[in-house]
């Protein structure tokens, strides 16, 4: 299992067709304090790229893009009482869903984490 | 993720402070704001409104336009531009007011101190360069208009704010809310305001550009004192229930619309003579149409700016400005409201990503202001 990025600052492991999605360290650093995610809908479908969840912090609300299509099979329901998490475990505790694949081509398109960590470093 | 905070564009075309180098070696995290590369964050939001709260917190508003009127009549003259009671503020003496235009729209909202040979006035960054074109205008010839472009502002404030500046100015343990005066710290001038933007006990300092990281440094050193950031700034005066020109007031509104009728002086009522005073003294009278009100929500989902108002499917007002709150724990927001549906208690809903959010109109303050009126501090 390899984890790839967008540059929308997701990312996402994938295990057989599952995906799970949280947003990057970084992104969680540049948001600061989180006080509320919006996750999507289990059951829903959604499109590469569609805005599916909303990240909230004191300052902002931000969108969260997710990085592959098909069916939401599972929201992390922990982030309702401690969306903190997302700030102190960006990478592990604080993902935000997991996505059933329709499309495992999509992937392709996704970079890799030397790819993001020199994208990130450029910003 | 969308960026948040486009910071390598922000760094193109802005102006320096004299504590840039300053917040830098502090951690900050610096964005542009009102023309001005400022900190908006050190440690984070939270620890930072939240040790306002209990201790002292130092803000660098230094992109805030310091300005100077003097000259015979300048205290009439400015009266024909906003409509406090000038003529009657004593020496010594600070007071919130408004410049408005014609029809009593808000320009700006700022503070006017009387320092006994002139007056000194604070705007907001984002808007000084317009209040000073508007005053050049307006003012007349006799009366002069000086910006203090060399002096940096800090703000100290919360409950531990008078215990730590008294060290070292022992003279301002006895200062009460709304006072002002000058100072002297190792040679430097500090014109000190007991004033804020946070609702806390605290004080406002004018100091040159030069003497502004001695006086920031010497501050900061103490164990009650940590530099906090213009986010928590903005989450603190929202609790407060204090407007935040841009957001909460435009020219789009007025000061009896926007809940500042305290700023519409008894004297200024009686004799007129301000911007749009017809208007006013008729929304005085007859009751405004909206109003701005405070907005307590449940669960954690924030309201924010731009949001619509709605109760039974309909619009009743917009959100202002809105977020979470740190001391409270709950989404909390300020907007315009219908005036029939502004009593406190009323249940309303606010809009946001199709959601419909429930929210309670409640008095403003959120947290309730901890001024110094009188006395000795404890």
């Amino acid at each position: 299992m390899s984890r790839k990025f967008t540059q929308d600052h997701e990312w996402i492991d994938v295990s057989g067709d599952v995906g799970t999605v949280g947003i990057t360290d970084y992104a969680q650093g540049q948001l600061g304090d989180i006080t509320f995610v919006e996750l999507p809908e289990v059951g829903s479908t959604v499109g590469k790229g569609d805005s599916v969840s909303v990240v909230d912090s004191v300052k902002a609300a931000s969108d969260v893009y997710t990085p592959v299509s098909g069916e939401v099979l599972e929201v992390n329901e922990a982030l309702g009482d401690a969306p903190e998490t997302v700030n102190t475990d960006a990478d592990g505790e604080g993902w935000l869903f997991k996505v059933k694949l329709s499309d495992p081509g999509e992937l392709e398109s996704l970079i890799d984490e030397a790819a993001y960590k020199s994208y990130v470093a450029e910003l | 993720m969308n960026d948040p905070v486009d910071e390598a564009e922000a760094q193109e075309a802005q102006l320096t402070l004299p504590l840039d180098a300053w917040h830098r070696a502090r951690g900050a995290r610096m964005v542009e704001f009102a023309g001005y590369m400022m900190p908006v964050q050190y440690e984070g939001i939270i620890a930072e409104h939240l040790w306002t709260r209990e201790h002292a917190g130092l803000f660098d508003v230094s992109h805030m336009g310091q300005l100077v009127v003097s000259g015979e009549g300048a205290a009439e003259a400015l009266e024909t531009l906003l409509p406090g009671d000038i003529s009657a503020l004593k020496p010594g003496r600070v007071r919130y007011s408004l410049l408005l235009d014609e029809a009593g729209g808000i320009l700006d909202d700022l503070m006017v101190t009387n320092r006994g040979q002139d007056l000194y006035l604070v705007v907001n960054g984002a808007t000084k360069w317009d209040d000073i074109a508007h005053l050049r205008e307006y003012l007349p010839d006799e009366v002069t208009l000086n910006h203090l472009d060399d002096q940096a502002l800090l703000a100290l404030q919360g409950p531990q704010a008078a215990k730590a500046l008294a060290r070292l100015v022992p003279d301002v343990a006895g200062m009460t809310f709304m006072t002002a005066g000058e100072f002297k710290w190792q040679g430097a001038s500090l014109g000190v305001s007991c004033t804020g933007y946070t609702g806390e006990d605290g004080f406002e300092i004018s100091v040159s550009g030069e003497n502004v990281v001695a006086l920031a440094d010497a501050l900061v050193a103490m164990d009650e004192v940590q530099p906090i950031g213009l986010g928590a700034r903005d989450s603190l005066r929202l609790e407060a229930g204090l407007p935040l020109y841009g957001h909460d007031l435009s020219p789009d509104t007025d000061p009896v619309s926007a809940d500042l009728a305290f700023a519409i002086s008894k004297a200024r009522r009686e004799e007129g003579g301000f911007p749009g005073a017809e208007k006013m003294l008729a929304l005085l009278a007859n009751g405004p149409t909206r109003r701005r009100v405070g907005l307590a929500l449940e669960g954690r989902m924030a309201a924010r700016e731009g949001a619509e108002i709605m109760l039974a499917g309909g619009s009743v007002g917009v959100v202002t400005s809105g977020g979470f709150s740190p001391l409270l724990q709950h989404p909390i927001a300020m907007g315009y409201v219908d005036s029939a549906h502004t009593k406190p208690g009323t249940a309303l809903e606010i809009e946001m990503r199709g959601k419909l959010l429930p929210a309670t109109v409640v008095p403003m303050p959120f947290v309730p202001h901890r001024y110094h009126r009188k006395g000795d501090r404890p």
